[in-house]
């Protein structure tokens, strides 16, 4: 990894200081190795707090909406679930294609450090991962921990290849694996009604209504917002018999519902760790039952299935669980 | 002091029901005129296409108190705009779906395509569902507490 982001840094520099780019949007290195954040870097100089690690999750795709705007062009450091982001933000129109440069960049899986943490592993200095073994070395000396453990939940089924690029920094190559990321859906879908109502009433009282679900995901980009018009009904906590956040996490999945390129980053950002994902993966495994196998963010142009129809298209008495029945 | 009510109540469920202008309103007034009955508990919103109907429509209602949503619609193919028939089927088998998968009961929602010349089609829809969510009983999986207050 270590080669990886001095190659980063390096192509990043020499961009900025050629003048193509008007500046860099990537990650910035935080107080400690694990807590870079997205950061836009507009010189040579700032650029040596520019970091590429085990840590660096974050989607920097939603970020472009807003820098694409200003004048000149922008550098950005795109992981393969991020690339899938990117191209649905073009697709709808929300990203200046031309006023972008793309750079792949490798990506073997991002650590959760809360993941870590919960190993019984503190005081992190750094970290090194040497095939499916991650060494953390900490004040009190090295402990290895095994990787499939200890990755980001988004990246434990992720099978993603760059989807758009203008170049790439790619050393190594990630093997290809064959995993189900349905297989979680499935389980709640073979549960009773009542099962998953109780599951749901569990993981969604969590919440805190913090928003950050809605703030970083990259298909949650309009500028006005549902959540923030006090008239809906739906701006602050709702008194809900049973439980107090369900109905904004209806509305949350569903909105993005055929948008979502299942990036993962609501899970990721969720501070009570509630699996938000497999809200929006039951959309994509109906939409893929019903409709037929979609992903949103592969092509930049086309229809998406909220927006199309078929004259024989499933009839929603008889759709359950992507099937019809 | 106020009486203070033993027996328990029958329950009758909340039905809303949205009905596209062009077929399915003009089914329920043929249904009426024809001297067809369906339950007084289903309470009809006239919406000019079912492709009207935003998924928070449906939502709302439930938050509202409804036991039960269904949706009525020109038949596919016979929309007055066209394609909104069709639109509205893809949106409301994911919503539905959803729904099911948050634990409600699928059998609380309803999409049904009823034309102007179906009245007795209508009644028979409207009888049916109602006889549906009476057996599930009271929504209570998606009600807000502020309005069952005072009840």
């Amino acid at each position: 990894m270590k080669d990886v982001e001095l190659k980063v840094v390096e192509r990043a520099k020499a961009l900025l200081a050629s003048g193509e780019v008007a500046r860099v949007v990537g990650w910035k290195k935080g107080d400690f190795c694990f807590d870079p954040s997205p950061a836009v870097f507009e010189s040579v100089e700032e650029l040596d707090g520019l970091v590429y690690n085990w840590f660096c999750g974050a989607n920097l795709s939603k970020y472009l909406i807003e820098i694409s705007k200003k004048e000149g062009k922008t550098a950005v450091f795109l992981k393969p679930c991020d690339t899938y982001s990117f191209n649905q933000l073009i697709k709808e129109h929300r990203i200046n294609r031309e006023k972008v440069y793309a750079i792949a960049v490798e990506c073997l899986g991002k650590l959760d450090v809360e993941k870590i943490k919960a190993k019984g592993v503190s005081m992190i200095e750094d970290v090194e991962v040497v095939e499916k073994e991650v060494k953390v070395a900490t004040a009190y000396g090295t402990e290895t921990l095994h990787k499939p453990e200890v990755l980001l939940t988004k990246c434990e089924t992720c099978q993603k290849t760059h989807q758009v690029k203008d170049e790439e920094i790619i050393l190594h190559e990630r093997p290809a694996r064959d995993v189900d990321r349905f297989a979680e859906v499935a389980k709640l879908e073979a549960m009773t009604e009542d099962e998953r109502f109780a599951f749901w009433k569990e993981q969604l009282s969590k919440c805190i209504r913090c928003n950050a679900c809605r703030n970083v995901c990259p298909a949650c980009s309009c500028v006005k917002c549902v959540f923030d018009n006090p008239a809906s009904g739906i701006s602050a906590k709702a008194n809900d018999a049973e439980f107090e956040e369900q109905l904004f996490h209806i509305i949350r999945a569903f909105h993005v519902a055929g948008r979502c390129t299942d990036c993962g980053e609501c899970s990721r950002v969720c501070p009570q760790n509630i699996p938000l994902h497999l809200l929006n993966r039951k959309f994509i495994k109906d939409i893929d039952g019903f409709y037929g196998e979609y992903q949103a963010g592969e092509e930049a142009e086309g229809k998406t299935p909220l927006t199309s129809f078929t004259e024989g298209d499933v009839e929603p008495n008889d759709a359950v669980d992507g099937e019809a029945k | 002091m106020q009486d203070v009510k033993t027996e328990k109540k029958e329950f009758t469920p909340n039905i809303v029901a949205f009905c596209c202008n062009w077929c399915s309103y003009a089914g329920a007034d043929l249904a009426g005129s024809s001297r067809l009955s369906y339950p007084a508990n289903v309470k009809i919103i006239r919406v000019p296409c079912s492709c009207r109907v935003n998924p928070m429509f449906v939502l709302k209602a439930f938050q509202q108190g409804a036991d039960g949503v269904i949706l009525c619609g020109c038949h596919p193919g016979d929309c007055h705009y066209v394609t909104g028939n069709y639109y509205t089927r893809r949106r409301m088998a994911l919503l539905y779906s959803f729904l099911n998968y948050m634990g409600i009961e699928k059998a609380r929602t309803r999409l049904e395509w009823v034309s102007a010349a179906e009245g007795q089609r209508f009644s028979a829809v409207m009888n049916d569902f109602v006889k549906t969510v009476t057996e599930l009983g009271e929504n209570k999986r998606l009600t807000d507490l502020r309005v069952k207050e005072g009840e």
